[in-house]
């Protein structure tokens, strides 16, 4: 009885949950190492790397790795982000890969035809790559508002929309070729100096700031402003905020240009900050499809979708360290792909706690006498 | 010394966190009606599943008809003779009365297939044995709730029950359909079953019951004779102190009409359905004064107060407040125009459970000074003490005070909160729908008072319910709504419970006693 007590005091705190389930997936993973014959600590070791640049094996440091690990991790906060904002509204945003698309595209798109002055050019690019994002989901969210259009049919079938139509404006660009546009002008891109410096030459870039800034904007918005109240109430309980007055279709369709405009963004990040020049998208980048596990497992609160794009940034830029450690790459995605298993368990554990509490009350003899 | 058909002895079943059933002991003579009293959470309900094996007890023994026995599962208890008729119906609504009763054990012929001819013979032949009066041949969605509820009883007959258990089974009869059952409850006794009502209506256990047990919490408080018992003094035992049930009324006198509706129509909630929930309904509610609408359950009086409250869009009519029509306005704009709404269902309108107590309080306000400061930021510290202030005034018990999650709070306080949150918005107007539903006594004496003093106030409060009591103990005046028409409206003094029984039933007064 009070072991169980416990582990719904542990099920109900969604913070430790997380925590919990991050660790089981690190469990399993270890276990699978250790069942393909290898030794776990150098995936640990490839890790730590990425995390502090320190390489224990070899005893030298080399702050690159953090400053690659950041520059990955900074497209997954922004898509976490996107998902997330719906996600508190009651919306499940499938389509941030394609809002990222468009931003990336947009971003591309006035980096090269915008005049190359100073700061202005950058500004103007990241600008363009929010609005465009801001677009995509603005459409989703007015079709649902006024139509009832449901979300992820809509954002799906706009992901393959946003796909094709960035390869045909891009492939339409003089100069541009089946993978690549011409280079920017070197006004248009987030890249700094400095924190390459500092990272010994990585691609880090001032994008990481976007991100930090993304995340501080998502707290504010949701846990501080009236807006975010109607948003929560929104999500919790669509119909109550009807009641209450809340114009609920203005909250979904707000929501989801929010939400469009942090993916479009992630579109930019990665654009200005990584690459010097347009990309034609042979394929998807998958940053937005990722961003649904990020807020999953970041709870859709601004600080655990930064820890947890942190985590998932990690894990992707510690795969060419475990290769070179002969651990299979795969295997952080196996742990990627297990914590959301985990996670989504925990769905429906709730489900469960919710059925056993509602079974517990009707037979006290209560909702049988309504 | 009497025979008893059933004893439960010394019952106890506890879920987590609830002990339901505390050594509960129930004896039912044969061939007696005896009625199981108590209150919301009493643990009728529970007792009465550990009976008809849906639950097993976690210590006691059960007898019935002097045997030790022990039920596994609802298929056992028919085997043993005992039959329930269910709160909320259990049938096809497509398939005819003889289809429903035999489902799940239909009788074959010597072909193999389904003897409908035969079943629907004796199914005729108990029908008029006990004199229920039912078509096996109708289809259960043709005929009304009450014929449905015969149809229940058929169901149990037909499958040789000599026990039957009815739960709460008059929640959905009007007062014309229920003397019906109290009649068929004399007719089951004198053919030699024996009837056990779970009920928290007294009135109903006086006018049939024998005897009569009384649950209070769990706990067992003591079985008494009902003839030798006044209400009061079972009310006294159910609730645990000395209860008044009506509510102080001081006379007034109304003033102006605040809301007045005009030929309203709505469309129902089955979007094809050519027929109107609401047909070219008026009716007008003035300051200082409560109009009570009586109706059974689906007569349109939902849709009727989601038209009002905008909820759903209106086909043609007019709405004002205060002479403002408001009709085809937002939800926000009738909310600011003065109106209060207390929803019927609390979970899916009345509160966000996923929010604090004291965001919920502030739910139709929030988006204003002085909860929102300059640039649309939310002052933490106004909403919090605006949820300090209600609680006190409302005296609304919530474990963690303003910041209790409003999942986490009993029935009672929720609709406590609701109340204080919509008379605090100060509204000419306050809609009210089923405010006591699964309350406790001492809620409802609370709620009740509370609408009274706003009615003191000068508002003009509307007010709907199912439960008759609670119109006549409130109200001013009186609308009985039947198939989304009003039938007719009555002051208070002038009516009694046959004449707006018989309203609600769809008779146009002074055409009674041509119908009946």
């Amino acid at each position: 009885m009070n072991r169980k007590k416990n582990w719904e005091q542990i099920l109900a705190d969604d913070r430790t949950v997380s925590l919990f389930v991050v660790g089981l997936g690190f469990a399993c993973g270890t276990l699978l190492v250790l069942l393909v014959g290898k030794n776990p600590a150098g995936m640990y070791q490839a890790m730590l790397q990425t995390l502090t640049g320190w390489d224990i094996t070899r005893k030298v440091w080399n702050a690159r790795y953090i400053g690659e690990w950041l520059t990955a991790s900074i497209p997954l906060i922004l898509c976490g982000l996107s998902m997330g904002f719906a996600a508190r509204t009651g919306l499940f945003n499938i389509g941030a890969e394609g809002q990222y698309i468009v931003g990336l595209t947009a971003a591309q798109f006035v980096a090269l035809y915008f005049p190359p002055v100073p700061v202005l050019h950058w500004v103007a690019a990241l600008a363009a790559a929010g609005l465009a994002g801001a677009l995509w989901g603005g459409i989703v969210g007015i079709l649902k508002a006024r139509f009832e259009v449901s979300e992820v049919v809509a954002t799906i079938m706009l992901n393959y929309v946003a796909f094709f139509l960035s390869r045909w404006v891009s492939m339409a660009i003089p100069g541009a070729n089946t993978y690549r546009t011409p280079n920017f002008p070197p006004t248009a891109t987030l890249a700094s100096g400095f924190l390459e410096n500092l990272t010994n030459g990585s691609r880090l870039n001032y994008g990481l700031f976007l991100a930090l800034l993304a995340c501080l904007f998502y707290w504010f918005i949701i846990e501080k402003t009236n807006l975010g109240f109607s948003l929560r109430a929104t999500g919790l309980n669509k119909e109550a905020a009807r009641y209450s007055g809340i114009p609920v279709t203005r909250s979904i369709a707000s929501s989801m240009i929010i939400a469009g405009m942090f993916a479009g963004f992630a579109g930019a990040a990665v654009a200005l900050g990584s690459f010097n020049y347009g990309r034609v998208l042979g394929g998807y980048d998958n940053y937005g499809f990722n961003g649904i596990a990020v807020a999953l497992v970041g709870n859709s609160q601004a600080g655990g979708i930064l820890a947890s794009g942190l985590l998932f940034g990690m894990l992707a830029s510690s795969q060419p360290l475990m290769q070179s450690r002969q651990i299979p790459k795969e295997i952080t995605l196996i742990i990627s792909g297990l914590v959301v298993v985990f996670i989504s368990l925990r769905a429906g554990v709730k489900l469960f706690l919710d059925w056993r509490a509602k079974k517990a009350t009707r037979t006290g003899g209560r909702s049988n006498d309504e | 010394m009497d025979t008893y058909a059933i004893e439960m002895l010394e019952i106890t079943k506890s879920f987590p966190g609830v002990l339901a059933n505390d050594r509960i002991t129930l004896q039912v003579k044969d061939n007696e009606v005896h009625a199981v009293l108590g209150e919301n959470g009493a643990g009728k309900s529970t007792l009465m599943s550990i009976l008809f094996g849906l639950y097993a007890a976690d210590s006691g023994t059960i007898r019935v008809r002097g045997k030790e026995v022990r039920i596994d599962d609802p298929n056992h208890a028919t085997s043993l003779g005992i039959g329930m008729v269910h709160q909320h119906f259990k049938l096809v609504h497509n398939y005819t009365v003889t289809e429903n009763i035999i489902l799940g054990n239909e009788p074959r012929t010597v072909w193999g297939n389904v003897g409908i001819k035969k079943a629907e013979s004796d199914i005729q032949a108990l029908s008029t044995q006990y004199g229920l009066d039912v078509d096996p041949k109708a289809k259960i969605e043709s005929i009304s709730v009450g014929m449905q509820q015969r149809v229940e009883i058929l169901k149990i007959l037909y499958r040789k029950a000599s026990i039957l258990i009815f739960d709460e089974p008059t929640a959905v009869l009007t007062p014309q359909e229920i003397d019906e059952l109290m009649k068929i409850f004399d007719r089951l006794k004198a053919e030699g079953k024996t009837i056990l009502l779970i009920t928290h209506k007294l009135r109903e256990i006086k006018a049939t019951a024998d005897r009569c047990t009384v649950l209070r919490r769990g706990k067992f408080i003591g079985t008494v004779e009902v003839a030798d018992t006044s209400e009061g003094r079972l009310a006294e035992m159910m609730v645990g102190r000395k209860v008044s049930f009506s509510v102080e009324r001081k006379p007034r006198v109304p003033g102006a009409v605040v809301l007045e509706i005009d030929n309203l129509t709505v469309r129902g909630s089955r979007g094809h359905s050519a027929v109107p929930s609401v047909k070219n309904l008026s009716l007008y509610v003035r300051k200082g004064e409560i109009l009570g609408l009586a109706g059974v359950d689906g007569n349109g009086q939902t849709e009727l107060i989601e038209a009002i409250t905008g909820l759903r869009p209106i086909e043609s009519g007019k709405i004002t407040i205060s002479g403002k029509d408001i009709g085809r306005a937002t939800i926000k704009a009738r909310i600011e125009a003065g109106m209060g709404f207390v929803p019927e269902d609390r979970h899916k309108h009345g509160l966000v459970l996923g929010f604090r107590l004291d965001e919920n309080l502030v739910l139709k306000t929030f988006f204003a000074p002085p909860y929102t400061t300059s640039f649309g930021v939310l002052s933490r510290r106004k909403i919090f003490e605006n949820a300090t202030d209600l609680i006190a005034a409302f005296d609304i018990r919530a474990g963690e005070g303003p910041a209790t999650k409003a999942s986490s709070m009993s029935g009672g306080n929720q609709q406590k909160a609701i109340i204080a949150r919509e008379i605090d918005l100060s509204p000419e107007l306050l809609i009210i729908a089923q405010p006591t539903r699964g309350l406790d006594v001492g809620a409802i004496e609370n709620i009740h008072a509370r609408i009274v003093a706003e009615r003191d106030k000068g508002r003009a409060v509307l007010l709907i319910s199912f439960e008759l009591d609670e119109i006549f103990n409130l109200c001013d005046r009186i609308a009985a709504i039947s198939k989304g028409e009003i039938v007719g409206i009555v002051e208070n003094k002038e009516a009694d419970e046959r004449k707006i029984g018989a309203m609600m039933a769809g008779m146009v007064l002074g055409r009674e006693g041509r119908q009946g």
